[in-house]
């Protein structure tokens, strides 16, 4: 079943249906789905959050609250929407949409199963790099036509910090395009299937623990979420570039800050953790899955993508917020450097590992040492901040008056 | 009305690239601003040029409703300067009345004030604790778990003085009433779980590298440099000085326990942080040790006094330490059963005076993390 090489211009006719017809219902589907799926988020992350900071979250609408989610749609939508004076106004207007747009347009590629997508492209890791440069533009349009200082501030922060960012994440994922050799989003799942005898059999975050490593950071700076949630800080610049916003125009940047928190857990585990493909049925029952294929596949996809939004919350409630200058020396200082060396130690070894030549054989076992190692340094760099800070364990208690003459 | 400062848009030659300095103005309703305190700030893109503060949105007039109230009544508006740390600012004005008064304290009433002063310093510290982490960047944690246990000591309270934040507990001349029965106890026990509390606070937030790397070296102060701007408590010991009303002019009952005086080592951001983190631990001490030198009954309110204070004449000066820093009280008295004048200097608002020097040249996310880690109360500095 986890046939790669199967690419199907337009993806499986599964409504029976003209191609563009067939593609208009999908991506209908798809818009609905994600909208439900947002709304759950939202619940879940108030719920995931109260848990892990000794409350219990949303509890009166319905049973454990799980009605929540609808009723702030609601309010939402009812909400006023106010638009300030000084604000430019098409472009204060528009900036909600075309935050979301780039989202959709992501979400339009990414296989939810085995070529269950609304289009599966040839050059789909490709498309995602491009659309991720389109995010900006409609945060800046926010951050610049709100007329509002703090608004401003956010947009400049979120465009340094999106622009930045996305250097050692396109990095990131060409190298593991580079072991993929593909950039069909589809191919990259499928070879990730513990399916012995398919090509690669491990998931690519095995072989490029590096390239995982450099890819989550920088996805939450794109996600600008905790600790990169520099943008929309709180207690610094109030929520960034949506400070004036409100009802359903707030609400929009919400849907697409969530649906894209979705769509990259969706696309990096696809791209790291296997996506759709799930282990050889013949491993556990003797007649291959029960039930039909896409079940599973798209179960496993939930599952995994749920694993990530799940780090995401948990960082959000553990960890303070970095500056701006210690960001963007992370990224330029640190991730982007070792990027770079990944993908020129990547082509090394690929060169090399090819039939008949000095690596043949040993490639796979190669780059995950050198990623590895990689990753450890990334690690250990992190950490060694880490150690050269004071020890409170021994100090607390145990300071003694110093001998300073009194005023 | 206090003046805006003036945006200087200069005149720029039409081709030439040039920034321009924004003025960008948080608070008085900012999440970060603690309050109802306003800071100016003039940016060059994150970099801060210049800050300027403004205060008085929570000006109730503390001291002049003073001269027009009973000794007895206003306790209730010195309660509300420090308003985290009510009992601190309750026994700094009753020291006044008292000594102006020359009214006695029975022996069980000090060491219960101590006992309410400390417990009330834990509170306030925790306070800061949990703001100081939601100003650095952490969404809400620290707050919530921080609150865990200042519901536990504004319980304590409620027990032994029926209200939680304004207990309006002490009495020119003792305390209102005595400690319930299992007071010994349920303070053993909250003194526990805030130990529990504190490590785990102490684990979440020192024990992260992003939150000490924001920390160090940020604004720091040297002592003279400290002494000059009039900064007291954990801010100037957090540059070094080993300052503390407690330990250099004993009040109350202070000289007869052991407890320590925690110093920074540079007066950056971390110091402060760390100091008052250090300071709980002390004060626990303190507090444990009260419950165990206490008389275990006796009297809680001078039997003498009268049934209106009247007081002919007199003038003092109260210094306390105070849980943002010296808490010192002036009294005057012309007669009559109320002061002639009262004057209260905060903490608080002298330590303000730092911030400006503090701020400048930092980035905008550092000031928010300076302004909290003053710890200031806007009660208290707005009086």
């Amino acid at each position: 079943m986890n046939d790669g090489s199967t690419v199907l211009p337009f993806g499986d006719p599964m409504f029976g249906i003209t191609s563009w017809l067939d593609a208009v219902v999908r991506l209908i589907i798809i818009v609905l789905v994600m909208t439900v799926i947002v709304m759950y988020l939202t619940y879940g992350e108030r719920k995931v959050l109260a848990r892990f900071q000794n409350r219990l979250g949303p509890m009166e609408t319905g049973p454990w609250g799980i009605w929540q989610a609808w009723a702030d749609t609601v309010k939402l939508v009812a909400k006023e929407d106010i638009r300030p004076k000084n604000a430019d106004r098409w472009v204060f207007e528009f900036a909600p949409y075309l935050t979301f747009i780039p989202v959709l347009m992501v979400l339009a590629v990414l296989p939810f199963a085995q070529d269950w997508g609304v289009r599966n492209l040839t050059l789909g890791l490709f498309y995602v790099f491009a659309i991720l440069g389109l995010n900006i533009v409609g945060i800046m349009m926010a951050g610049l036509g709100s007329g509002n200082k703090y608004a401003l501030l956010g947009g400049l922060r979120a465009a340094a910090q999106m622009l930045s960012y996305e250097i050692p994440l396109v990095l990131s994922l060409l190298s593991v395009a580079m072991v993929a050799q593909t950039l069909d989003l589809n191919a990259m799942a499928a070879g990730q299937a513990l399916d012995p005898g398919v090509g690669q059999n491990a998931p690519y975050v095995f072989l490029q623990p590096l390239a995982f490593l450099i890819f989550f950071t920088a996805m939450l700076s794109e996600l600008h979420r905790a600790p990169f949630d520099i943008p929309v800080a709180e207690s610094e610049v109030v929520g960034g570039f949506f400070v004036e916003y409100s009802g359903i125009r707030w609400s929009m940047f919400q849907l697409s800050e969530y649906a894209s928190m979705w769509a990259f857990s969706v696309f990096g585990s696809v791209v790291f953790l296997g996506g759709w493909a799930v282990p050889e049925a013949s491993l556990f029952f003797d007649n291959g899955w029960p039930g039909p294929d896409w079940i599973w596949q798209l179960s496993i996809t939930m599952v995994k993508s749920s694993v990530w939004i799940f780090a995401l919350m948990w960082m959000r409630s553990a960890m303070p917020r970095l500056r701006i200058d210690q960001l963007m020396a992370f990224c330029w200082k640190v991730l982007l450097p070792l990027s770079i060396v990944q993908i020129f130690m990547n082509g090394f070894i690929l060169w090399y590992g090819q039939e008949g030549r000095v690596f043949d054989g040993y490639s796979d076992w190669l780059l995950t040492a050198t990623s590895g190692a990689g990753a450890i340094a990334l690690i250990v760099l992190v950490y060694s901040r880490a150690f050269r800070r004071r020890s409170t364990k021994g100090l607390v208690g145990a300071y003694r008056q110093a001998q300073v003459p009194l005023p | 009305m206090t003046h805006w400062p003036e945006t200087t848009t200069p005149v720029l030659p039409p081709d030439d690239l040039n920034t321009v300095d924004m003025t960008i103005n948080i608070g008085p309703q900012h999440p970060a601003t603690h309050g109802v305190f306003r800071m100016v700030l003039t940016v060059d893109g994150e970099l801060v040029v210049d800050c300027e503060p403004y205060i008085g949105y929570l000006h109730r007039g503390l001291e002049k409703l003073s001269e027009t109230a009973d000794y007895r009544q206003s306790m209730g508006w010195w309660d509300r300067t420090d308003y985290l740390a009510g009992m601190c600012c309750e026994m700094a004005y009753c020291m006044a009345v008292e000594k102006l008064g020359g009214l006695e304290v029975p022996e069980r009433a000090e060491y219960i004030r101590v006992i309410m002063a400390e417990l009330s310093r834990i509170n306030s510290h925790f306070m800061f604790l949990g703001a100081f982490g939601t100003d650095v960047g952490v969404l809400g944690t620290t707050f919530t778990y921080a609150w865990r246990e200042r519901e536990r000591i504004y319980d304590l309270f409620e027990e032994v003085a029926g209200d939680r934040m304004f207990p309006t507990y002490l009495r020119p001349g003792g305390v209102s009433m005595d400690l319930p029965e299992n007071f010994e106890q349920r303070c053993r026990w909250v003194l526990d779980s805030a130990r529990q509390g504190m490590e785990d606070l102490d684990g979440m937030m020192t024990g992260n590298e992003i939150f000490v790397e924001r920390c160090r070296d940020l604004g720091p102060i040297t002592p003279e440099r400290g002494i000059a701007l009039g900064l007291s408590g954990p801010m100037l010991r957090a540059t070094g000085l080993p300052w503390d009303i407690r330990k250099a002019e004993p009040y109350s009952i202070y000289d007869r326990l052991d407890f320590e005086v925690p110093v920074g080592r540079q007066g950056d951001v971390f110091d402060r942080y760390f100091v008052r983190l250090a300071e709980m631990y002390q004060s626990m001490r303190i507090v444990e040790q009260c419950l165990d030198q206490m008389p275990k009954s006796g009297l809680v309110l001078n039997p003498n006094l009268p049934k209106t204070l009247r007081i002919e004449s007199g003038e003092c000066y109260i210094r306390t330490e105070g849980t943002k820093g010296e808490y010192s009280v002036y009294a005057l008295a012309k007669g009559g059963n109320k002061p002639y004048r009262m004057k209260l200097r905060s903490p608080s608002f002298c330590n303000l005076s730092g911030l400006r020097e503090m701020v400048v040249g930092t980035y905008v996310a550092d000031a928010i993390v300076i302004l909290g880690s003053l710890d200031i109360v806007l009660g208290e500095v707005d009086k």
